[in-house]
């Protein structure tokens, strides 16, 4: 009905014509956030996620700077680079909020996690669980005769390997820290 | 100025340092204390609202016609609960405001107290920010803070929940200009080069508009003037949303009216069809982009906010431009002068021709009666014979509020308050009521609904209490009106719990509250009654009977395109220039 005639894609510099609804992919990011250590800081951030939708694939948040009362929250997220963007935009606008970094685009970035697993059995399974534990430099770091448990630190990929690798020897429990993450680098 | 006192006293001194004259609040248990200073200090005016909403609202109202922030003082549990929709109202309008509740003493917290409830909680993800201060002496500091975030960058409403025994404590107070800096500190300049790229744009483009919002507003006067020079400059024809009405005049020449779902037929023409929109201040609200796949799919567009989350949220734009509107507006049109002042005058005379055209379908025009009033036409006589006057308008929600941005005209920011991003029935009687008090010599009208009027209609009671002679325009169509089209529209006539049933009378519930009362239902009465309303030194409830079944047109239907507009009357082109018909 438009009674301009206007052809499509006459500007190049629409977006329109630019982003394909079915080709958005879902991307998954690691966003470093540095807040105020104050009361209710993590209940702002993770509320955040749950009211505006967005996905938590893994939090961690401890305080950093004691004096400066300083916590970093390294968050996992998923989402389309759209939402992606919003997240951020999102977190940098929360009043105790002083950096949003993307640790995915910002350059290379170390991610390391710590996990404990408790693998119970005897026999063959238990040695393989051993054998197996060494090669991923995890250490025994609990054992009685039928159980060992495992402590393991490294990349997320690394632990969910080991996690798979003892789940048929015998794997009763896991407990994960979250990613830890910094970029690489001197700055 | 470091000085001992208790909590309850700090609140009234930072009150003070902060400029405040005026706090709409309700008493309770928790807030005791700083009653007992108020009482004792007469230095802060406050305002008995009769239900802690009408506090918020009226704190919005005060807020948006003032540029300052509002102040609301409440309660613990019920006192805060009940605010909470005029918070979130606020929020969504972007509306400054600093809310002050009671809490339970912090040695009770927890315990399921008398009147206790998790406020910082429950008001989280509906304020800009919030505090729960433990002790005294970081209380004044948090109050100035309070005010801080509540006024800079986007505004919007914050919260501090102060418990009782912190009132009662002494500690150490700090003023504004002590207290310590705060990191929050939002960028209000706009990046240069990108600035420098939409006035590049703006000179060779054909078919340009401006699309003007809220943020112009809460920018400040300046702003709104800096907008008009260039629109006058540039010559570029300019829309505005619902909460952006009044930063340009809409009796300027290139005033294409509001736009979106009920906005002018030439203005979301002209933003379907335009090669650069210029976005200041507005935030793609889904009233106004319908269907995004379709929304003005042929142009470049620019986004002037001062809220990074704002830009891309919705609509993917060419030139981002992250700043406050006068400090960006400063620098676009210097950029622009040294420039040479360049605009496409071959293209732009094309673009105003084509926007002459879509004029002609006149898409407001309704069949006018002689026997039942239009809503239509009573706004009409409404703006005639108030335009003159130093006016404010509130409205409630509904068909009424969509007519209201239709009929009245806005000359001057700060002058209409509506309730936009949360649509608030009930919003209109209590911000009217801050609205007087900010301005207790001109005349403040509230374009209401009957089902929305009923929402807060106890606080005619604060209206009579403190001689706020606003003025209670109800079109009374004994519907939920816009529930009603809807209904008609797209549920197949199935009227469902869409009436207003047992309606009082309102002239005798005018009178049972000591203001005036009139009730009009014929056309030939209403000049005289809407004269001896404004000429009334009182509050008024104006009932006016209107038609029942009247709908809003324009309308843009949930999910369409700008350019699939459902037009009613004026599209069925026979109906203008027949007897009765009305021309805007
Ligand atoms: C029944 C009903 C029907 C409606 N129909 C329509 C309609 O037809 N048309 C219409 O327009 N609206 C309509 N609305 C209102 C609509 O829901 C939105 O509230 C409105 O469109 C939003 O206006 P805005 O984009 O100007 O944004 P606002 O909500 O006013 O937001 C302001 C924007 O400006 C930014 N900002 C704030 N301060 C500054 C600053 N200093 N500098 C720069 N940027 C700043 C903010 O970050 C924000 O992005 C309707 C509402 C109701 C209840
Ligand atoms: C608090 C609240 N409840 C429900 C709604 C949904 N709603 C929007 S408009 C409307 C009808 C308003 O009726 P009225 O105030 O009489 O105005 P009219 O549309 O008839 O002009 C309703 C129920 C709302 N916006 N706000």
């Amino acid at each position: 009905m438009s009674p301009l005639n206007i052809e499509k894609g006459s500007s190049k510099h629409s977006a329109y014509d630019l982003r394909n609804p079915n080709a958005e992919v879902i991307e998954t990011h690691t966003l470093a956030v540095v807040v105020d250590n104050e009361a209710g800081v993590l209940a702002r951030v993770i509320g955040l996620f749950s009211g505006r939708g967005y996905n938590i694939e893994s939090l961690t948040v401890a305080e950093v700077d004691h004096l400066g009362h300083r916590s970093r929250i390294t968050i996992v997220t998923t989402g389309t680079p759209e939402v992606i963007e919003q997240i951020k935009a999102q977190l940098g606008r929360l009043v105790p909020v002083h950096k949003v970094q993307d640790l995915t685009t910002e350059g290379p970035s170390v991610e390391r996690e710590l996990a404990l697993l408790k693998v119970s059995g005897t026999g063959d399974k238990r040695v393989e669980a051993l054998r197996l534990a060494d090669i991923f430099r995890a250490n025994a770091v609990d054992s009685t005769l039928e159980s060992f448990v495992f402590s393991i630190a490294g990349s997320p990929e690394k632990i969910d390997a080991f996690i798979e690798l003892m789940r048929p020897l015998g794997l009763v429990e896991t407990a994960r820290t979250g990613v830890a993450a910094l970029t690489r680098g001197a700055n | 100025m470091a000085q001992q006192m208790t909590g309850a006293r700090m609140v009234v001194q930072a009150l003070k340092d902060q400029g405040v004259d005026v706090v709409f609040g309700y008493p309770g248990g928790a807030v005791l204390p700083i009653y007992d200073e108020i009482f004792q200090d007469q230095g802060i005016k406050h305002i008995l609202v009769r239900h802690e909403q009408g506090a918020a609202h009226a704190a919005e109202g005060y807020a948006r016609s003032t540029g300052k922030p509002g102040v609301v003082l409440v309660t613990s549990g019920p006192g805060a609960t009940n605010a909470v929709t005029g918070i979130t109202d606020a929020l969504m309008d972007s509306i400054p405001m600093v809310v002050l509740s009671g809490q339970v003493p912090t040695f009770m917290i927890g315990s399921d107290a008398f009147q206790e409830a998790d406020t910082v909680g429950i008001t989280r993800p509906c304020s800009k920010h919030n505090w729960l201060v433990k002790e005294t002496d970081a209380l004044a500091q948090t109050i100035h803070q309070a005010f801080h975030v509540a006024t800079s960058g986007r505004p919007g409403p914050v919260l501090v929940d102060i418990p009782k025994d912190v009132q009662f404590a002494t500690g150490t107070y700090v003023g504004p200009t002590e207290a310590r800096a705060s990191h929050y500190q939002p960028k209000v300049k706009g990046d240069t080069e990108m600035i420098t790229a939409l006035v590049e744009a703006l000179e060779t483009a054909e078919r340009p508009i401006f699309y003007t919002g809220g943020g112009v507003i809460n920018s400040g006067t300046l702003a709104s003037q800096l907008l008009r020079e260039w629109v006058e400059a540039t010559g570029f024809p300019i829309t505005s949303t619902l909460m952006g009405l009044g930063a340009y005049p809409a009796s300027g020449k290139n005033w294409l009216g509001m736009l979106g779902m009920h906005g002018l037929y030439e203005a979301n023409m002209a933003m379907h069809g335009c090669d650069l929109m210029i976005n200041i201040g507005a935030r793609f609200d889904d009233r106004i982009t319908g269907r995004i796949a379709d929304f003005s799919p042929h142009s470049r567009k620019a986004h002037i906010d001062i809220d990074p989350s704002s830009i891309n949220k919705v609509i993917r734009t060419d030139f981002p431009i992250v700043g406050d509107v006068a400090h960006v507006l400063e620098d676009a049109l210097r950029i622009w002068k040294s420039r040479g002042r360049k605009v496409n005058k071959s293209a732009l005379k094309k673009w105003w021709a084509q926007i002459e055209e879509w004029k002609q379908v006149r898409c407001l025009t309704y069949k006018n009666s002689d026997s039942v009033i239009k809503p239509q036409h009573a706004l009409e006589r409404l703006e005639a014979l108030t335009r003159g006057h130093d006016r404010y308008i509130c409205t409630d929600v509904g068909q009424h509020q969509m007519w209201a941005a239709q009929f009245l005209g806005f000359d001057a920011p700060n002058r209409w308050m509506t309730s936009g991003g949360l649509g608030t029935m009930g919003y209109g009687l209590p911000a009217s009521i801050g609205v007087q008090v900010a301005h207790p010599d001109s005349l403040v009208i509230n374009v209401a609904g009957d089902a929305s009027f009923m929402m807060n209609l106890q606080e005619m009671g604060t209206a009579r209490q403190y001689d706020l002679p606003v003025k209670q325009f109800i079109l009374n169509n004994e519907r939920l009106g816009m529930v009603r089209q809807w209904q008609e529209l797209l549920h197949g006539e199935r009227y469902s719990h869409s009436w207003s049933e047992a309606l009082p009378d309102f002239v005798k519930l005018a009178e049972a509250f000591g203001a005036k009362g009139f009730m009009v239902s014929d056309p030939k009465d209403l000049d005289d009654a809407i004269m001896e309303m404004i000429e009334y030194d009182g509050p008024v409830i104006f009932d006016c009977l209107v038609e029942k079944h009247e709908n809003c047109f324009p309308m843009i239907p949930s999910g369409e395109p700008h350019n699939n507009m459902l037009l009613g009357d004026a599209s069925t082109k026979d109906a203008i220039g027949t007897k009765g018909a009305v021309l805007v």
